[in-house]
């Protein structure tokens, strides 16, 4: 094994590194604030590839820039902020009806409108639960720290390669803004051979890509098929992080730049010989709700920590047992809950 | 002799290839095919038809085809 | 004796959904005709729109992929900035270019992307059921406009030739109409060579094509011919608004 160095960078671009790492030569996106490095990254890396890199004219049609380029079997990625995730929506939705691998960074500003360009989770449901129109679900991971950055970037196009689904980086300003030293590791699986694309139909019939079924049933049928799709993943892809749960008697749930919030509270709470864990999701789809269900037959009570609010704890609810008591607090609009806040939290309902 | 071939169950009766035909040898047919419309024929008894190719350029289903 | 004219091989043997007399069946043989003579048809993926010709991938005998409404542009840009050795076209009617997507095309057009766009001006949205569409003539009855098109309340019909010419990253933009035979053959050599510049790399290309939508007109074919001929080429005239040489770019 090499040598391996720590180099400090912003979330942002190593989420540039980790893509370039993954083998994405081809980017297209959009400015919005506080995404910002991750086109500037690619603008200046891909040419040195040789990559494409894109400015498009607004977030419609960068993902659709992507939605093309992975028909062609390319890997290819967009970032933008909420408002422009707003406006992907459209594509997200053609991306998933399709069944064509992409991945999409989310560097979450605080809504709703133009809002504002502080940190927020205000947009879990929206990656969460599909989104756009009709029944599907994105693949979304969430990120705690500059390294899981560049890790979940590199994992997004494994996942949306191997079940040929559109991925998500659920980040936010605070990750994708801060400077953390990370190492430029991993493994990076290799690309799975695509058989579906479209790549001129010499010495072989023609092939499709659409999401329009007209015929009786067959809608119904790819729809259903799509949902088997989203059980798989369910199934195989939940991943999650747990610290000090095993005699906890109160877990604190949070994601992204909260769980690091909640931890430092949950050890100041430990110092102070409190029983409390911290449960982090690492995927928010699928959700690790399995896992939750069993904690709580011994757990009584859930302390659910988000930078909105309240989206994420409605999963928690849906999936602890019947009687077990979860209860909330965020902070929306670009607050950040202090440790502090969240050692009081804890304090109260422990 | 120059002559065109209609294959009748791909056409829909649009008449674009009657009124371009120099000499008015094609004509609807009462009867309908497997669609539902009334076709055209080609009714050239004194084979009148040059090749010219003006009813095929016409058609939007593509269902005639021209010898020469 | 010798078969002078055939359908295109680009082209399969399924029957068009398309009504009778519609535009869309010749201008496929074309853009087929333009696949056959270039010998492209295996490296070609074409980008469908939403529209009456969603459903072109049915036809053609090369790969396809269906865009959001208006979108197609930015996917044939993602398509060949990724795979440069594809042909990749864009079909797209009024209410998709010209309306939803605008900024698509004016985009792709403007970087001179190196593909070739088929645009279908047929005054009219078919797929919905013949609503208004910007390109839509003034005083033309729609479902949407019953009282005739008004300036006042709609604006004026786009004339997308005309917009996208100027443009400097355009290299080719004709407008030619399929209402008669010698139309239609010059239709074709505007999409020859609209597919030659992108196999020469010289960039973006576009045609419109002035079609009849007798089902949403209230016409016959016969009538509706007329009507291109005596409302829609007066308002949108026939010509090649562009015309780099291939020498321009080196």
């Amino acid at each position: 094994m090499t040598e391996q160095k720590r180099i400090l960078v912003k979330g942002n671009e190593a989420v540039g590194m980790g893509a370039i790492r993954a083998g994405c030569l081809y980017y297209f996106g959009y400015p919005i604030t506080p995404q910002n490095e991750i086109p500037e990254f690619m603008s200046r890396e891909l040419p040195r590839h040789d990559g494409e890199f894109v400015q498009a004219e607004s977030e419609l049609a960068s993902i659709n820039m992507v939605l093309g380029a992975s028909a062609v079997g390319v890997r290819s990625m967009t970032s933008s902020s909420s408002p422009g995730i707003s406006l992907m929506q459209e594509g997200l939705s053609y991306l998933a009806g399709q069944e064509l691998p992409a991945v999409v960074i989310n560097v979450v500003r605080c809504g709703p409108g133009l809002g504002g360009i502080a940190t927020s989770q205000g947009d879990y449901f929206q990656a969460v639960k599909g989104g756009g129109h009709g029944d599907y679900r994105v693949i979304t991971l969430a990120p705690a720290s500059v390294q899981e950055m560049y890790d979940h970037t590199i994992l997004a196009f494994d996942l949306a390669d191997r079940y040929r689904n559109p991925t998500m980086v659920l980040a936010d300003a605070v990750l994708g803004q801060m400077q953390e030293p990370i190492f430029e590791h991993g493994d990076v699986p290799p690309e799975p051979r695509k058989h579906w694309t479209l790549t001129g139909a010499a010495n072989r019939p023609a092939r499709h890509l659409k999401s329009l079924y007209l015929k009786e049933g067959e809608l119904e049928a790819h729809n259903r098929m799509l949902q088997e799709k989203y059980r798989e993943i369910q199934k195989h892809e939940v991943r999650f992080e747990e610290y000090d749960v095993d005699d906890a008697q109160l877990v604190v749930a949070a994601f992204g730049t909260s769980a690091r919030i909640a931890r430092t509270a949950v050890s100041r709470a430990r110092e102070k010989g409190l029983k409390v864990g911290l449960f982090r999701p690492v995927t928010v789809f699928p959700f690790p709700g399995m896992r939750l269900c069993s904690l709580s037959e011994r757990v009584k009570k859930f302390l659910v920590v988000e930078m909105n609010t309240g989206q994420m704890v409605e999963d928690v609810r849906l999936n602890v047992k019947g009687d077990t008591e979860v209860e909330f607090y965020g902070r929306p609009g670009g607050a950040i809950p202090t440790p502090v806040e969240v050692l009081t939290q804890i304090e109260r309902h422990y | 002799m120059p002559t065109i071939k209609i294959e009748s169950e791909k056409c829909k009766g649009c008449s674009l290839c009657i009124d371009v035909c120099p000499y008015e040898l094609i004509r609807q047919e009462r009867t309908i095919n497997h669609q539902g419309y009334q076709y055209v024929v080609l009714a050239d008894p004194e084979e009148q038809c040059t090749g010219c190719t003006l009813c095929a350029l016409m058609c939007p289903d593509i269902c005639i085809e021209v010898f020469k | 004796m010798k078969q002078v004219f055939a359908k295109p091989k680009a082209l399969n043997d399924e029957i068009m959904h398309y009504c009778p007399g519609c535009g869309h069946g010749v201008a496929h043989r074309l853009v087929a005709e333009a696949l056959d003579h270039y010998d492209i048809t295996g490296r070609t993926v074409g980008v469908a729109p939403v529209g009456c010709s969603v459903l072109m991938y049915d036809y053609f005998n090369c790969d396809i992929i269906e865009a959001p409404h208006g979108r197609a542009p930015a996917v044939a840009t993602g398509m060949k900035r990724s795979r440069s050795d594809l042909i990749v076209f864009a079909y797209q009617g009024d209410g998709d270019l010209a309306s939803i997507g605008l900024a698509e095309i004016v985009h792709a057009a403007n970087r001179g992307e190196n593909i070739t766009v088929i645009f279908i001006n047929n005054t009219v949205y078919g797929m919905t059921g013949g609503q208004m569409a910007p390109t839509t003539l003034l005083g033309q009855k729609t479902t949407t406009s019953p009282y005739g098109r008004n300036f006042n309340t709609d604006g004026y019909p786009i004339r997308m030739a005309e917009m996208l010419a100027p443009l400097e990253g355009t290299t080719y933009v004709a407008r030619m109409s399929l209402d008669k035979p010698v139309n239609i053959l010059k239709a074709r050599k505007s999409v020859f060579k609209a597919f030659e510049m992108q196999i020469n790399n010289v960039g973006f290309s576009f045609v419109e094509l002035l079609t009849i939508c007798p089902t949403n007109w209230g016409m016959d074919s016969m009538e509706s011919i007329k009507r291109i001929q005596d409302e829609m080429i007066p308002y949108f005239p026939l010509g090649v608004f562009k015309e780099k040489e291939t020498e321009d770019y080196i």
